[in-house]
């Protein structure tokens, strides 16, 4: 059945709820002054808001001096604005029927300036609040129907969201498993169990059926279990059964064998028969154990149907949502333990993040159609959602109801769509991290301790970036303090946003950031590196162009990896740099690890060079200053000269001190000028720069911008190079590609070095060509002049 | 009579003495090496033809003599590998115990005399009774009449009792002496292995234990083809859709296989069988007989099935369930599901006023509701994965049950669109007995 979510709830809840909350308007319904698109959601117990808003926010800009004009004041090579940008948000806030009357007045008088005429309603509760919401809104509401919207704002999360569906595992050292969602989310089951069971299969975006369904669900195990415990709540229901124990119900194999059924494989402790032992009238059964059995008896009454379903239209990928799944630990449990005793492991059960939320996002994508929604790429934005709350049944579950009350996703419209890169070998199973740190207690420990004492040095350049500004004092002490809680949270729940990484740890800092405002700390930095590296670009060419070719190879590596030494966020580094400003090129190739390197694999790299050129490279670049302009942008002239096109892939937006797309522009016209082999390719169209669509130090290949999708593929692509930490060793170090890729890095960082099996500036030089391909017949090639 | 013989002629070999040909395959009545009951399986028919239309008197005439000598040596044959009487057959439950005895009504005065005492007082007891103790019953509807079995033509009688009085009854077996009689007691079920040290220990009685599954299909074919004392063992609904003009109608499994057969016990298993040993388990749920009992007891305080059974009778499941039109005001047309679909089971309950209103009647139709359409959704699903369309439901939950019975032919004929047929049988919860009996006649001859 659809979720018909029991209304009653919200009367019982009702009598213990204080109403009169004060709603903290700078944490929960944000940017309701442009709002539009209203949608909601309303189940038994939970009411889902949705709006559509704009947030204004600043962003740095680079933009060229006109140096023909020959200003005189200035001897930078760009300018840095900083301008206000509009970006498109999503706004999805969850709370408890109780609060519903204040936040819609909460909403009505903070919602100035709005066309809005409609609000799109659904859910098993539409109906009863429909004269509340239109006499407190004055919205003509406007009901869609249920499952229509579940299956919307499931693709909607599958899509956008990365790490949105999880395997749960009680007894694993993470509870939670995330999935890489499949390039392809389709066909998949969703299994909704609200007070009854539905059964979907969803074909593509338009195209779901309902193929079977059972009226055993979530109102039975509430319905029933109200009856046998005379509990009135599901919570405390799901609490009682949490301590119970079944086999003082349950009839067991082993109660009727003795032991096991050998013949059949089934052993002693499954269940012949669900509340067998409570036929007799001369027994007292506790409530804790009536619970418990019931529990077992509906999950593994639905896990069996929904395995049936999923052999018999030969499904593999099973959702499970409704309330009756709902971030429980306990039926999360019991029903993969039900799906993994019937499919014997064929099938998993998937749980989704932010299952909460599908029928609020599917009706706010019903109302929101004529802004087409799905054309673009949208990004959880980390600063504004509240993540997964700790839903361990030991944690105090009170603390679980509360943090509970306000929950929030927000979502950010992407600049650019998103699409894989065509070059991964196997797409489906491409996991951009190198450490799980969910998964890994002593590397998530080190992190958060290194991100938490980074932080004070973060606040200070985000400070320094904005000299003209006297309240980002303020402001940055708000960012102290936002991710701060952020840390704190993920020590607590670290997989409050899906998979724990370096990245996420960065990315969470880059969102925050952005929420007040910081732009870019480094602008100033990159510019002063940039404008001093420049200065060295001819002679550092000229230097190449005197070794011998096979010097000059070595050279080159050694060139992008002294360049990639010069990190802002590495700590080791950045310490360095802070203190000793004349830490020059020289001074970090002499830092370099001798060959052999930690990963050694230039012997390959250079015999594949004496080969056939490549036809063309794939180059992500990383820093600012001097591992663009004397590291990269040499050994690209280096490619060009060979006859290799060069498509150089770099951030959209600001990160740490990485170069972004816009800077890279100016740097290359700059470089252009003195260096005729860059003009040329430019001029040719055989060196293009492309923005990668992200703005994080680091690279995720299953996100990447679809314009720069389209011209790797275009160009046949046969050499991905990808460079730095971020990019090669937190991410993408273990990822296969279809072509011969280079990873380069130093590793600045001594914990991981340590990791390794390396130490501080420990070298990466990882070249790999696809198994099976003609790598080794090219360069048998001789070398060309 | 007139009806049996009509059968017969009907039917040939799916008459009672189908069950005497059949023993050629050393199956049905097991009671001859394949060359031997072939040889004599006409024999047998026009023995048995005696019975049904003479009764067991006059068994030792008629006929040439070269036709009555041939009868005393096959007789005679038989004798010697004929398990000692009492034949007993029974399956030990999670719930109940169902015992089949066979009575031979053709004991001559020869062997009357034989007999021992204890011997005697068994059969006297089991057959002069309907109740045993305060718990065991004789379900004297069910005796198969005039049956014969081994060589041997009796009365087959049904007899259950719960699981939880196997200590008393097997305290019963040791005061009986019932060891002295150096009979085999085939058992089958779980509590043949559960009970096994207890009747050794107890009883000095060693236990033949056999597969419950393999006992269930050899009975269920078993008395399929020796049929209900000349009716149908079978019988499904006409009209399931339609509570007015649904009748119980009888008929043959004339060509039972593939057949999905859902044994429903305290638990329920799922079985598709392909022929009488070609089979496989395809699943099973744990909501079963037992869960229904079970929840009724601590629902409504009741104690027994036929209390249960009785109060839901009178019940309205509609106001304990919620309907798709209690949520969606009519029908759910997005999906297709009627107004009158329950949505959710106990949905209602939810409601604490509606939980304080509401009656044990209606409690008691809820939980049988659920349960019944439950195994309903499972088997119909397990009916499409194996690609059979005929589903034969058996056990013991559908005893006096007939709410459920309706409702597994409704569910089966509207969720399948007319494609399912659910069929039934009279003697439900004592096929795992007979097969386990049948047992006892097949192996006693095995050299």
């Amino acid at each position: 059945m659809a979720e018909c979510s029991p209304v009653d709830s919200s009367k019982a809840s009702r009598h213990t709820m204080d109403k009169s909350i004060t709603l903290p308007p700078d944490e929960i319904f944000r940017n309701l002054e442009n709002a539009k698109r209203f949608a909601i959601d309303i189940g038994g117990s939970l009411t889902k808001l949705a709006y559509y808003s704009t947030v204004q926010h600043k962003v740095a800009k680079v933009r060229s001096f006109d140096h023909s004009a020959k200003e005189a004041a200035s001897d930078k090579l760009y300018e840095i604005s900083v301008q206000e940008e509009v970006t498109p948000r999503l706004h999805f806030i969850k709370f408890e029927n109780a609060y519903i009357e204040t936040c819609l007045d909460f909403i009505k008088d903070h919602l100035v300036n709005t066309e809005t005429k409609v609000i799109k309603a659904t859910g098993g509760g539409a109906h009863k609040f429909k004269e509340l919401l239109e006499r407190k809104l004055g919205l003509r509401v406007d009901k869609e129907d249920e499952m229509t919207c579940l299956i919307k704002g499931c693709n909607f999360v599958l899509r956008n969201i990365p790490h949105e569906a999880f395997v749960y595992a009680k007894h694993a050292d993470s509870e939670f498993r995330f999935q890489t969602t499949h390039p392809d989310i389709f066909p998949y089951l969703l299994v909704n169990i609200g007070s009854g069971v539905s059964i979907v299969k969803v074909e593509s975006e338009d195209q779901f059926e309902r193929i079977g369904g059972s009226s055993i669900g979530g109102g039975t195990f509430w319905g029933l279990g109200a009856l046998l415990t005379k509990t009135k709540r599901f919570d405390e229901l799901l609490q009682l059964a949490s301590k119970g124990q079944h086999t003082s119900v349950d009839m067991l194999v082993k109660d009727i064998y003795g032991g096991s059924y050998g013949s059949l494989g089934l052993t002693g402790d499954l269940i012949a028969s669900s509340f067998g032992k409570s036929a007799t009238a001369d027994k007292e059964f506790s409530k804790e154990d009536m619970a418990k059995s019931l529990l077992h008896m509906i999950s593994n009454d639905i896990g069996q149907l929904a395995c049936l379903y999923a052999k018999l239209h030969n499904l593999s990928r099973v959702y499970f949502g409704g309330f009756f799944i709902r971030g429980h630990p306990v039926t999360m449990h019991t029903i993969t333990y039900s799906i993994n005793f019937f499919t014997k492991g064929e099938v998993q059960a998937l749980f989704l993040r932010h299952e909460g939320y599908l029928g609020a996002i599917g009706a706010f994508l019903k109302g929101a159609e004529e802004d087409n929604p799905n054309q673009y790429s949208w990004g959880e934005n980390y600063a504004g959602s509240s993540g997964l709350m700790s839903i361990s049944p030991d944690m105090n579950p009170m603390q679980r109801a509360r943090s509970g009350t306000f929950d929030m996703l927000e979502m950010d419209r992407l600049e650019r769509q998103l699409v894989n890169l065509s070059l991964l070998q196997d797409p489906s199973s491409y996991i951009p991290d190198t450490v799980d740190l969910t998964e890994d207690a002593m590397a998530r420990e080190y992190w958060l301790d290194c991100f938490e004492e980074a932080l004070d040095g973060v606040v200070k350049r985000a400070v320094a970036s904005q000299p003209d500004m006297p309240e980002s004092v303020e402001r940055a002490e708000k960012f102290r303090h936002k991710y701060r809680h952020k840390l704190q949270t993920l020590r607590q729940q670290p997989f409050a946003y899906g998979s724990l990484t370096v990245r996420s740890l960065l990315d969470t800092r880059e969102h925050c950031l952005n929420e007040f405002n910081f732009p870019d700390p480094y602008s100033k930095i990159k510019q002063r590196e940039n404008d001093v590296a420049l200065k060295f670009y001819q002679k550092a060419v000229r230097t190449l162009e005197a070794l011998s070719w096979e010097e000059r190879q070595f050279a080159l590596v050694r060139g992008v990896l002294a360049g990639n030494v010069f990190d802002w966020g590495a700590k080791a580094v950045s310490d360095v740099l802070e203190s000793d400003p004349e830490f020059g090129f020289e001074e970090a190739k002499r830092q370099l690890e001798e060959r052999p390197w930690l990963v050694d694999s230039y012997d390959q790299w250079f015999h594949r060079l004496k080969g056939r050129p490549h036809k063309c490279a794939l180059f992500f670049v990383d820093n600012s200053g001097v591992d663009i302009i004397l590291g990269v942008m040499p050994f690209v002239r280096e490619l060009l000269s060979r006859g290799t096109e060069v498509v150089l892939a770099s951030n959209s937006g600001p990160a740490l001190n990485d170069v972004t797309n816009g800077e890279l522009q100016i740097l290359t016209e700059r470089i252009a000028a003195m260096d005729p082999i860059i003009q040329a390719g430019l001029r040719e169209d055989r060196l293009t720069l492309i923005q990668s669509g992200s703005s994080s130090p680091c690279l995720d290949l299953s996100r990447l911008d679809k314009v720069l999708a389209m011209v790797v593929r275009e160009r046949n692509t046969d050499l991905v190079i990808i460079e730095g930490m971020g990019r090669a060793i937190h991410t993408n170090y273990y990822a296969t590609l279809s072509c011969e890729s280079l990873k380069m890095a130093v590793i600045k960082n001594s914990w991981l070095a340590d990791r390794l099996g390396g130490k501080l500036f420990s070298v990466v030089f990882k070249y790999e060509v696809p198994a099976g391909t003609g790598g080794l017949m090219e360069a048998t090639v001789p070398p060309s002049p | 009579m007139d009806k049996a013989k009509s059968m017969v002629d009907k039917k040939g070999a799916s008459g009672p003495f189908h069950a005497g040909q059949r023993s050629c395959n050393g199956h049905v009545n097991g009671c001859g090496n394949p060359g031997l009951a072939s040889a004599s399986g006409l024999e047998n028919n026009h023995h048995h033809h005696h019975h049904v239309h003479r009764g067991a008197a006059d068994a030792e005439c008629n006929g040439s003599p070269a036709k009555r000598s041939r009868l005393r040596r096959r007789t005679e044959s038989m004798r010697r590998h004929r398990p000692p009487f009492p034949w007993f057959g029974m399956d030990i439950g999670g719930t109940l115990v169902k015992l089949v005895y066979f009575e031979p009504v053709d004991i001559t005065a020869e062997e009357e005399q034989e007999e021992v005492e204890n011997l005697k007082s068994i059969r006297r007891y089991l057959t002069s009774n309907v109740a045993y103790g305060k718990t065991g019953v004789r379900d004297v509807h069910l005796e198969l009449r005039n049956l014969t079995m081994c060589g041997r033509t009796g009365n087959l009688h049904f007899i259950r009792f719960p699981t939880q009085a196997m200590p008393r009854f097997i305290q019963m077996g040791h005061d009986k002496n019932f060891s002295s009689l150096h009979t085999t007691l085939c058992a089958t079920g779980g509590g043949a292995y559960k009970f096994e040290n207890d009747f050794r220990t107890m009883a000095e009685l060693e236990l033949l234990k056999l597969d419950e599954l393999d006992c269930l299909i050899r009975g269920l074919l078993f008395v399929d083809r020796v049929g209900f004392n000349g009716h149908p063992e079978c019988y499904y609904f006409q009209n399931p859709s339609d509570t007015q003009s649904c009748v119980k109608q009888p008929c043959t499994l004339d060509n039972p296989f593939p057949m999905l057969l859902v044994n429903i016990g305290s638990g329920v298993s799922i079985l598709a069988v392909y022929s009488e040993d070609n089979y496989k388990r395809v699943t099973g749920t744990s909501l079963g007989g037992g869960t229904f009992l079970g929840l009724c007891c601590l629902l409504t305080g009741c104690e027994t099935f036929e209390e249960a059974l009785e109060m839901a009778s009178k019940g309205d499941s509609t106001n304990v369930d919620k309907l798709v039109k209690d949520i969606y005001g009519g029908d759910y047309e997005r999906f297709g599901l009627q107004g009158s679909a329950v949505a959710s089971s106990f949905g209602h309950m939810m409601s604490k006023e509606k939980r304080d209103t509401i009656s044990k009647e209606d409690l008691a139709r809820a939980t049988l509701v659920t349960i019944t359409n439950n195994i309903g959704s499972i088997a119909r699903m397990c009916a499409v994965n194996e690609k059979i369309e005929r589903v034969v439901f058996v056990g013991n939950f559908l005893r006096i049950n007939t709410v459920s019975t309706k409702l597994l032919a409704y569910a089966m004929d509207f969720w399948s669109k007319g494609q399912l047929r659910a069929l039934f049988l009279e003697h439900e919860g004592y096929f795992g007995a007979v097969g386990a009996l049948m047992e006892l006649l097949k192996t006693t001859e095995d050299p």
